[in-house]
């Protein structure tokens, strides 16, 4: 069963079962990685680590291979090439559960919420509270509706009811609902799969702000987007994807925000599309003057 | 967002919110998916009991207190499976099914009682589990799988008790060697005396009241309620964080087949004598008693006591339509009329309950 300490004690599990590594330690290192369904390559020769307290941002556009790569992170696909290392081991998962089991967390895109269901209840989906011995074994539904609404106060929501059925909080609150659960529930490693993809400027901000607060807690995260400027400011290292293989691994120091921005969007591409926006609309239009300030820009 | 932009004002609140109070009292009441059913349950008992004076006599109850008690246990099983997201169109047979291999084992093979009973019960499980694994592995709709049990297990029920008893019914169980201690177990019952009527409850009655409220803790107050509300309400999001989908799916198709099970047996032994034909077309009752309950069709929602009020309506409008005289023919159209606005208010309830507060 699931019912791994963590559930039991539940004063205890905000330090994590086996508690994070120190900084800068690599917990997952995935040296030339790659997946192939039959004749199909969704990803090849992807090297890159997640260390303790920093963040990896996964960069590529849509159909890059991103999902591919963090389903293999998450236990839900298995390599068919390459090393997948954690904590320096070789593993081979076979279910989100062993990742889980290693301390490796995915928030998804659909955040797996449940939104009939109320917030503590989905808190704790899976690794529910109990109390009592045998028949009488239930869920412990006071400690779990307070260890709810103070871990959301910690990650600075203030949550009116955590009774109310999870879809009636905001995109970002419910983003802020699965880092915490995954926070709470002993994550070394976090995956967060376009956290900020479906939101605005402002609730786009708050997610950083978690990122960051999840990242000085000691945590690896591995944070996935399509948008540059979303990574650079809380990114340690980046891994560009781009029809399924990796651009390259890069540390902070080593690439500007520009250098991103543009090998993200392919240099030459960028201009083949400016040359096409200002015959299409003409070289006067605003779109393709910005269009041709940027090629230039790089 | 709201939230969001105040938490940064004041990071620290008190642990008592005020905000609180607006919520909560009636309204958390009102939220619940059994209301709908309650309200009409009270209205539907008024309005018999104030139009025909049979229907409140302690011997006019007891027959609608018999039908609601045997449909309830159904209803409350198909319940359960309906909020985790699935049919079971076999239910009714099912019934049928486990009447006919323990009545045919004690009166034609004179199997011990208990063995008999147990035999009908280790195959209630495995028709159940066949569901559970043809549903999850096929990944076909519950609805199509289980109608293709259903007629199995209808042809089978005919098909074969003809070849063993050269008939299409079980009779003279009252004569077969142990019926007496099957009896005590699912077919007594106890007489009370209320002013020259008697009130007679029967064994299922406490089996109903039994199995809606092991059903109600599970669902409420336990780790696999909350996957079968998981499963039902979002099956992907369940599965990532950790919910054994497969499991707990296969746990409610074995459920609903153990009260198929619990049901054929109250029957068998409470009359002595079962058809091949028990329990057929009864399948889309229970499913009308679990969403007049308050669950949804389309799964994640929806109450067990609410399922037991919802037959416990079906009783009460059954024998009620005979003791105003009406034709019973009737009985049909109200229960579609019911099962319609029953699914109306449940919608206008799951959009208020999603409904940003």
């Amino acid at each position: 069963m699931s019912s791994k300490g963590t559930a039991d004690t539940p004063s205890e599990a905000d330090h994590g079962s086996p508690g994070p590594p120190p900084a800068g330690e690599a917990v997952i290192e995935v040296r030339d990685i790659g997946k192939s369904y039959g004749s199909v390559i969704a990803l090849r020769d992807v090297t890159t680590s997640v260390r303790a307290g920093q963040v990896t941002c996964v960069l590529g556009d849509n159909g890059a291979g991103k999902s591919t790569f963090i389903k293999i992170l998450a236990g839900a696909h298995q390599h068919t090439s390459g090393e997948f290392l954690v904590d320096g081991e070789p593993q081979r998962m076979s279910s989100p559960r062993d990742a889980l089991s290693m301390g490796i967390a995915t928030v998804y895109q659909d955040l797996a919420v449940v939104s009939l269901m109320p917030v503590w209840r989905n808190f704790f989906l899976g690794s529910e509270v109990t109390k009592g011995v045998g028949p009488l074994r239930r869920l412990d539904t006071a400690a779990m509706k307070s260890i709810t609404k103070s871990e959301m106060q910690a990650m600075g929501i203030d949550l009116r009811d955590v009774d109310q059925p999870i879809g009636t909080l905001s995109g970002g609150e419910r983003q802020c609902v699965a880092i915490a659960r995954a926070v709470y529930f002993g994550a070394r490693v976090l995956i967060l799969d376009e956290p900020t993809a479906a939101l605005g400027v402002r609730q786009s901000g708050v997610v950083l702000k978690y990122i960051a607060k999840a990242r000085d807690r000691g945590l690896g995260v591995v944070f996935i987007t399509h948008n540059p400027h979303h990574a650079f400011p809380v990114g340690d290292r980046f891994m560009l994807l781009r029809r399924g293989r990796s651009m390259g691994d890069f540390a902070k120091d080593e690439v500007s925000q520009d250098e991103l921005v543009n090998m993200m969007a392919g240099g030459s591409e960028l201009a083949e599309i400016s040359s096409e926006l200002s015959s299409d609309m003409g070289p006067a239009s605003p779109v393709a003057k910005q269009m041709e300030a940027d090629v230039q820009h790089k | 967002m709201s939230t969001t932009t105040s938490a940064q004002s004041k990071p620290e609140t008190p642990p008592t919110d005020e905000r609180l109070a607006s919520s909560h009292g009636m309204a958390s009441i009102l939220r619940r998916p059994e209301v709908g059913a309650l309200v009409a349950a009270i209205a539907i008992f008024l309005f018999f009991a104030l139009t025909t004076e049979a229907f409140t006599r302690a011997s006019g109850a007891s027959t609608w207190i018999l039908t609601s008690s045997t449909v309830g246990i159904m209803a409350v099983a198909v319940s359960l499976l309906m909020i985790g997201g699935e049919f079971d169109l076999s239910a009714g047979a099912m019934w049928g099914t486990t009447g006919l291999t323990t009545g045919i084992l004690m009166t034609e093979y004179e199997l011990n009682v208990w063995l008999a009973i147990l035999a009908s019960l280790v195959l209630a499980i495995i028709i159940g589990v066949l569901n559970g694994l043809l549903v999850m592995r096929t990944g076909l709709p519950s609805f199509i799988v289980t109608l293709g049990t259903f007629f199995v297990l209808q042809g089978l029920n005919l098909g074969v008790t003809k070849i063993l008893i050269n008939q299409v019914s079980v009779t003279g169980l009252q004569d077969a060697p142990g019926y007496v201690q099957g009896q005590q177990l699912f077919g007594s019952f106890v007489k009370l005396d209320l002013g020259g009527s008697t009130l007679t409850i029967y064994a299922v009655t406490f089996w109903w009241v039994a199995v809606t409220a092991v059903a109600t803790w599970v669902l409420l107050r336990t780790r696999a309620g909350n996957w079968i509300f998981a499963v039902g309400g979002a099956q992907t999001s369940a599965r990532q964080v950790g919910v054994p989908v497969f499991r707990t799916k296969i746990g409610l198709f074995v459920t609903t087949s153990l009260a198929g099970w619990l049901v054929g047996m109250l029957g068998l032994f409470k009359t002595t004598t079962v058809q091949s034909v028990t329990g057929v077309g009864q399948e889309f009752i229970f499913i009308i008693c679990a969403v007049v309950g308050g669950c949804l069709l389309t799964g994640g929602y929806g109450s067990a006591v609410g399922a037991a009020l919802g037959a416990l309506i079906f009783g009460m409008v059954g024998q009620g339509i005979v003791y105003e005289g009406w034709d019973s023919d009737w009985l049909f159209a109200i229960l579609g009329v019911m099962l319609l606005g029953a699914v109306l208010v449940n919608n206008f309830v799951k959009s208020r309950a999603e409904a940003v507060r």
